[in-house]
């Protein structure tokens, strides 16, 4: 006899990704299994490295708008409005009205498209292969809304610092009143597929539970966050553009599981339907422009400004030296943050459920990487 | 409608410098801690306060304690590079209070090679936040539990986004070691 023998063995090191259809991108984790258990994990991360931030301080602050767009690839309008609004709080400079409801139409679009694809995707990781098509056949929808407003349909690059490119275009309102119209019986046929489904609650329901206290130490925001029962939305609690003016409400869930941050993002997929219908009735005919030079020179300071992007806090740290060049810029990503908590909600599951953690986390690499 | 130029709103008045800030919570801090702010400013409605590098852990544990405010998130960890300096690095914390709903900004000031007291013992997030500033500006983090690179590869040379970092000579010399010929860049 062999003095060790592979009955012995019962630590596993292996490798998942960074080619792996369910990492949703290049994400690598280590995994050290016993059996099809976790023991633990280590992400590495990197591959999408790109230096947005060193470009940022090479570049003029209109000049950087665009990049921003290529971080969270799937939901560029948010990407680029954290942005724009982080120079404008720099300037000191209010937009208008219209501006205003005009990127919040946008932006809450770019929600429903964000979690549209989260939820197909998600899916899809999961077994369950309908949601992808249905959720793909919506999103395209708001994809096709984006195009006709400003020619893109990804990179959208839809605002600029101080206001609007371009004024809306004729039917806008009616193309987003009927969308609503369209999606919200479109919501209750995913949760015919899903909600009650058998095989969807064994496979979510339990799984990667991460309680509040976890959540907050790790810093985890956005969807993830709520579904740990955190009523924190910054929408609400610390409003930007004109979301104080505007009624919704914050879905939370109860055990933090994978189960009710599925429940947390559907719902939230509702209520931003509310303020689409909301921020449409109040577009009111009027300027799109701040008063915003054309060249934009900030003074000397440093800003912090956060929005809540469809996955979840997305700051931007801003330092100004007083030239036509941001000094540096920070991007504080949300799916980046919100990575880390992988490795304690993995714990003590089963392999098949890192596929379900990383999805209902809902990451972008293109942000993580940055 | 054409994007008619925009009859201009009346400039917001917002300082455009830097203001002191004073606040109860700083004069707590104060108090329990003195010598430990080196200065305390509000710009654009966020207070940010620089602390001595002793003094860093104390006053983050502060923070995060129900008398300092509650600062239980950390959403932020992040550094600038100032390399005309003596001192050349600020790392910089953005701190949230759900309690008071308020942000807080928290400096530090290290010089080129001197360790900072690593926030991981107090806000977990602190982890890869700080292995991305090790990672892109060097700063080195005491007590952190692994400090190592997390966004460029183990082997890479040098940390980006320092001031004096030359894209075009580390692309240069890439190619020239790598392929043996001259970069046309």
């Amino acid at each position: 006899m062999p003095e060790t023998t592979y009955l012995d063995a019962n630590e596993l090191l292996i490798n998942m990704g960074p080619q792996h259809p369910a990492t949703h991108g290049v994400l690598r984790v280590k995994l050290k299994l016993d059996g099809e258990r976790v023991l633990g994990s280590e992400c590495v991360i990197g591959y999408l490295h790109r230096g947005v931030e060193k470009i940022a301080e090479n570049r003029t602050y209109a000049q950087f708008a665009p990049y921003t767009d290529r971080m969270d690839y799937v939901a560029a309008v948010t990407n680029g409005m954290g942005y724009v609004e982080a120079v404008e709080k720099l300037l000191g400079v209010e937009i208008p009205p219209r501006a205003q409801y005009t990127r919040m139409v946008l932006a809450e679009l770019q929600r429903l498209a964000s979690h549209l694809l989260w939820l197909g995707t998600h899916a899809l990781d999961l077994g369950a292969m309908t949601p992808v098509f249905y959720t793909f056949r919506e999103r395209e929808e708001i994809l096709k809304i984006f195009e006709k407003y400003c020619g893109a349909r990804l990179t959208t690059h839809a605002f600029r610092i101080g206001g609007l490119q371009y004024d809306l275009y004729d039917g806008f309102e009616q193309d987003c009143l009927k969308f609503c119209d369209y999606l919200l019986p479109k919501i209750d046929e995913y949760e015919q597929l899903l909600t009650k489904n058998r095989i969807w609650i064994n496979r979510t329901r339990g799984v990667g539970v991460l309680s509040a206290q976890d959540a907050v130490a790790y810093g985890v925001t956005g969807p993830v966050l709520r579904g740990s029962g955190v009523k924190w939305d910054i929408r609400k609690v610390q409003p930007y553009e004109a979301y104080d003016k505007v009624e919704f409400d914050v879905p939370i869930g109860q055990h933090g599981d994978t189960y009710d941050r599925y429940i947390v993002r559907i719902q939230e997929m509702r209520q931003a339907v509310r303020i689409i219908r909301q921020c449409v009735e109040r577009l009111a005919p009027g300027p799109i422009f701040g008063k915003v030079g054309k060249v934009i020179k900030p003074p000397v300071g440093e800003v912090y400004h956060s929005i809540e992007a469809p996955k979840g806090e997305l700051g931007y740290f801003v330092v100004s030296d007083g030239t036509t060049n941001p000094y540096r810029v920070r991007v504080r990503p949300p799916s980046f943050v919100n990575l880390q908590a992988l490795d304690i909600m993995v714990r003590g599951h089963l392999i098949a459920d890192v596929v379900a953690v990383i999805g209902t986390l809902d990451i972008v690499l293109g942000e993580v990487d940055r | 409608m054409a994007a008619a130029p925009a009859k201009p709103a009346p400039p917001a008045k917002t300082p455009v410098k830097p203001e002191p800030w004073t606040s109860p919570l700083l004069e707590g801090l104060q108090k329990g801690l003195p010598g430990a702010i080196i200065e305390a400013v509000t710009f654009r409605n966020m207070p940010s306060i620089t602390v001595a590098k002793e003094f860093l852990l104390s006053v983050c544990h502060f923070l995060k304690g129900e008398e300092g405010g509650a600062y239980t998130l950390l959403t932020d960890e992040t550094a600038v590079d100032y390399p005309k300096r003596e001192k050349r690095f600020d790392v910089i914390y953005h701190l949230y209070s759900f309690k008071r709903n308020d942000r807080l900004r928290l400096k530090v000031i290290a010089a080129e090679g001197e360790a900072v007291p690593s926030v991981v013992g107090v806000w977990p997030t602190a982890n890869w936040l700080e292995r991305e500033v090790y990672d892109m500006f060097g700063v080195v983090y005491e007590g952190h539990p692994d400090l190592k690179r997390i966004l460029l590869p183990d082997e890479w040379t040098g940390h980006p986004l320092r001031k004096d970092y030359d894209i075009l000579r580390q692309d240069t010399a890439w190619v020239k070691s790598n392929l043996g010929i001259e970069s046309a860049q």
